[in-house]
Order: C-alpha cells, then structure tokens, then sequence
C-alpha cells in the first residue's frame, strides 16, 4: 500500500496531502491534549514500535507470511492521535530514508494509512466494545474487529484515490474489487494477530491499553 | 543507508535536496507517458547526478527493488483491460494498459532512484533537520528523530527477543505460532513504551520543558540553490525540450 511516484496525478497528490496534513495538525491537538508534554518521547517508541513489529513476521502457509500494519493496534494502545502521528512518521521515515513508497505520494499513503486505517480500525473498535459486556476479555475482541475493519477501509480509500486521480486503466470496480477481496483475507490476519496483541498487553500492564484505560475503576478504599 | 562520501551532491544542504527531488519527481510526473524520448533523457540525467555522487549502480539497482509489489500492478494492466490490442511478440496486450503500465513502472523507478540518491547522499538526521526548515510541526521532528535514535535499540531488542525464542525451540510454522508472536509483539510494546517514559524522565530531569534547543541557522547563498536546484531545472528543459520537439 506504499503508492510509488506516479500512479497519481498531481492534483491527486496535491489534495490528498492537503488533507492529510490536515488530518496531522488535528492529530497533534489531540496528542498534545492527551500526553502534553510526554507526546514526543512516547508517539515517538511507539512509532519505533509499529517499524519494528512490521518487520516481525507471521507464517500464514505454503512458505508465505505476512505481518502486521499495525494501525489499529496503536490506536488502541496509545489512542487515536498519537497513532496517527506514529503511523504517519514510520511512512516519512520509510519514504525518506527505504524510497518505499513515492515522495509526491506520501499524503495520498499517509492518508490510507495513518488517518482512515486508524480511525476506521478505532472507531470500530470503540463501536464493538460499546455492544459487547463491560469485561476485560471484551477488549480483545473488539480490538480484533476493529483490527480487521482498518484493512480493507484503507483499501476502499485507496481506491477513491484511483478513481480520482490514477495513471492506470483497470476500471475503478475492478480495482476495488480486487483491492477489499485481498485486504479482507489480510485483514483476518492483522485482526487476530492485533486481538492477541492486546490481549498479550492487558495481561501484563493492562494500564498501558488506551482503549481499555478509560473503563478502569477509580481505585476505592475499603474497611477492614 | 547512507554513504559516505566527499561529493558536491554531499555537501548540498538537506533542505534543498529535498526540494530538489521533490520538484524533480512533480516535473516526470506531469509528462506525458507518451514523450519517451523525455525519460530517456531523465534516466541519463539521473544516472549522471548517481556518477556525482559517487553512489555504486548496483546499491541503487538493488535499493530500487523495494518497489517491486507495485511492479506487478503495473505489469498486470496490458492483460486485462478494454479497448484496442495490439501483438507484442507472443502476447495480445491492450494497447491503453501497456501504455499506462509502463508509465507507472518508469515514473515509479524516477521516484524512487531520486529517494535514493537523497537517502545515500544525506544522513538520516540531516534529513529531518532539512524537514524541519521545511517547516515540519517541531512535534513531529522530534517524534521522528526519537523514531531514528531509538530503531536500533527496540530492533535489537526484537532480534534478542528472537534467539530467546528459538534457544527455547520454537520454531514459527504456521498460524497456530501466532499467539506467541503476538506475544513478542506485546512484550515490545510493553518495554518500548516503557523505555519512552524512561526517557521522557530523564529528559525532564535534564530540563526539558517541550521544546528541543535550536540549532542556528545559516543563511544559504544563491549560488547553492542554483546548484541544488540544477536538478529539477535539468528535468524541466528536457521537458520543455520535448514538448517542442513534439509539436514541431
């Protein structure tokens, strides 16, 4: 989903950067009201985080393996807006210093990415753990849905910016078929691997989950 | 990724590099797929600037490889399409799709040789304090430049986490291993975050107040931007170039 120079055209380019620095400069309102001045220092390991664990990989069959995105899972560890920033960081880094992904199109990847996968995949995410019981063990659930969704979402966005703006001539429902069938099996994958991620973390320091922190109990004191 | 060496290209300030590719990329986007003879010319005008920057063709061939999955996009395109086909040796392909696949290959190979001469010829903090006089939000600079000096510390950390693993004999085979890879994956998580708030205590120790101390600025001459710039400028009349020859 690293969109190389060229596949867009400029305009396309242009507005969709626009919108994405749109979409950062909301981000880092957030983040700062979040983590104020701990935002640096945390979005910045979590960025680290998300470049590291994409290079972890996952055995699917036959030999090949996929890894994880990642943008749900930061979301619903550190929340939505230091994961936008971590998310869209790891894509400048990775544009700027591995050519992987176009310089012109890093809005248009940043926008697929590090906005509509976060925030599909947490909006989800937030939708699932209102339906399901109020318990721990809901929160890995909800993180897997929600996991899964961001997928074929940033894919749907992709495919708005073919249909915009694209160099290509496959025709735009060939494209999106193609794109959400593919990004829904690889979906199932970042969903599972992101519900027990979570899982993994709210069993050792269930305080550093963002999406399960708002739920926890005041601490209360008791009479003997 | 970076190599050193003592070149003109080297020595250009990071921000006008960036500008520079970046403006370079914008001009071979804009141009027609059908004035081959312009990317021809981009290609040896790309080549020459590697030769000045003493980068090795076969660490730029090998780097380039990176945008290979889109590669079969764009191959893909001459066999399924709509409209008119022509023979290409054994193959019927589309004409429309053949055109625009192979456009996306060679302005997507422009694109990211470009990003390879920046990413060899400056240092990665070069480059974010050339984002950063590109007025890249302070916040995000330093986001970034926490990103750069912390990567190979939780990498290594992964890797150990790794030889732990497999001293212990697991050995990942299929989707039945995911759980304790997803494992892994929340034991990083836990120690890097927890290496953020280490920092991020230390650094308030230290007196850190949100802000980073600034680095002053030199005020760059017009004969410098003129040399950076040479870059795009080349591409743009190699354009112009064939857009007259085109019309003529």
């Amino acid at each position: 989903m690293h969109i190389p120079d060229g596949f867009l055209d400029v305009q396309t380019s242009v507005i969709f950067t626009g919108l994405s620095a749109a979409g950062v400069a909301v981000a880092l309102k957030g983040a700062r009201s979040q983590l104020d001045e701990k935002t640096a220092p945390l979005a910045g390991l979590t960025a680290v985080f998300i470049f590291a664990v994409q290079m972890l990989n996952f055995p699917v069959a036959a030999g090949t393996s996929g890894h994880l995105i990642g943008g749900a899972l930061a979301a619903i560890l550190v929340g939505p807006w230091a994961a936008t920033l971590a998310l869209t960081i790891v894509l400048l880094m990775q544009a700027f210093l591995f050519a992987d992904g176009g310089l012109t199109a890093l809005g248009a990847s940043t926008f697929n990415m590090a906005i509509v996968g976060v925030w599909a995949g947490y909006g989800t995410f937030l939708l699932i753990r209102k339906i399901l019981p109020k318990k721990k063990t809901s929160i890995p659930v909800a993180a897997a849905i929600g996991g899964f969704i961001s997928v074929p979402m940033a894919a749907i966005s992709f495919t708005v910016q073919y249909a915009v703006g694209a160099t290509a001539t496959y025709s735009t429902t060939t494209v999106l078929g193609a794109m959400v069938g593919t990004h829904i099996l690889i979906g199932i994958g970042e969903g599972l691997i992101t519900g027990l991620t979570v899982s993994a973390v709210l069993a050792s320091r269930s305080d550093l989950v963002y999406g399960w922190k708002n739920n926890t109990q005041k601490l209360e004191i008791r009479n003997a | 990724m970076y190599l050193h060496r003592h070149t003109a290209i080297h020595a250009l300030p990071s921000h006008l590099k960036i500008i520079a590719a970046i403006c370079f990329i914008l001009v071979v986007v804009s141009t027609p797929v059908t004035q081959w003879g312009a990317f021809l010319a981009y290609f040896l005008w790309l080549f020459i600037v590697v030769k000045m920057a003493q980068i090795p063709f076969p660490t730029l061939f090998k780097r380039a490889l990176i945008e290979i999955p889109f590669i079969f996009f764009a191959i893909l395109m001459p066999f399924f399409g709509t409209g008119e086909k022509i023979q290409v040796g054994p193959f019927d392909l589309y004409r429309e799709g053949l055109i625009a696949g192979s456009g996306i290959v060679v302005k997507g190979t422009l694109g990211v040789m470009t990003a390879i001469i920046l990413s060899t010829s400056t240092t990665a903090r070069e480059i974010l304090r050339g984002l950063e006089r590109l007025r890249l939000p302070v916040l995000m600079v330093q986001i970034a430049s926490f990103m750069l000096r912390y990567v190979n510390v939780v990498n290594d950390e992964m890797e150990r986490m790794k030889v732990a693993r497999e001293s212990r004999g697991f050995e990942a085979t299929g989707v039945k291993s995911w759980k304790v890879l997803a494992t892994a994956a929340g034991a990083l998580f836990i120690r890097s975050y927890e290496r953020g708030e280490r920092v991020h205590l230390s650094m308030l120790s230290r007196g850190y107040k949100g802000v980073l101390p600034q680095e002053h600025q030199h005020k760059i001459k017009g004969s410098v931007w003129f040399i950076a710039m040479l870059y795009p400028l080349v591409a743009a009349l190699i354009f112009i170039t064939q857009l007259l020859i085109g019309t003529m």
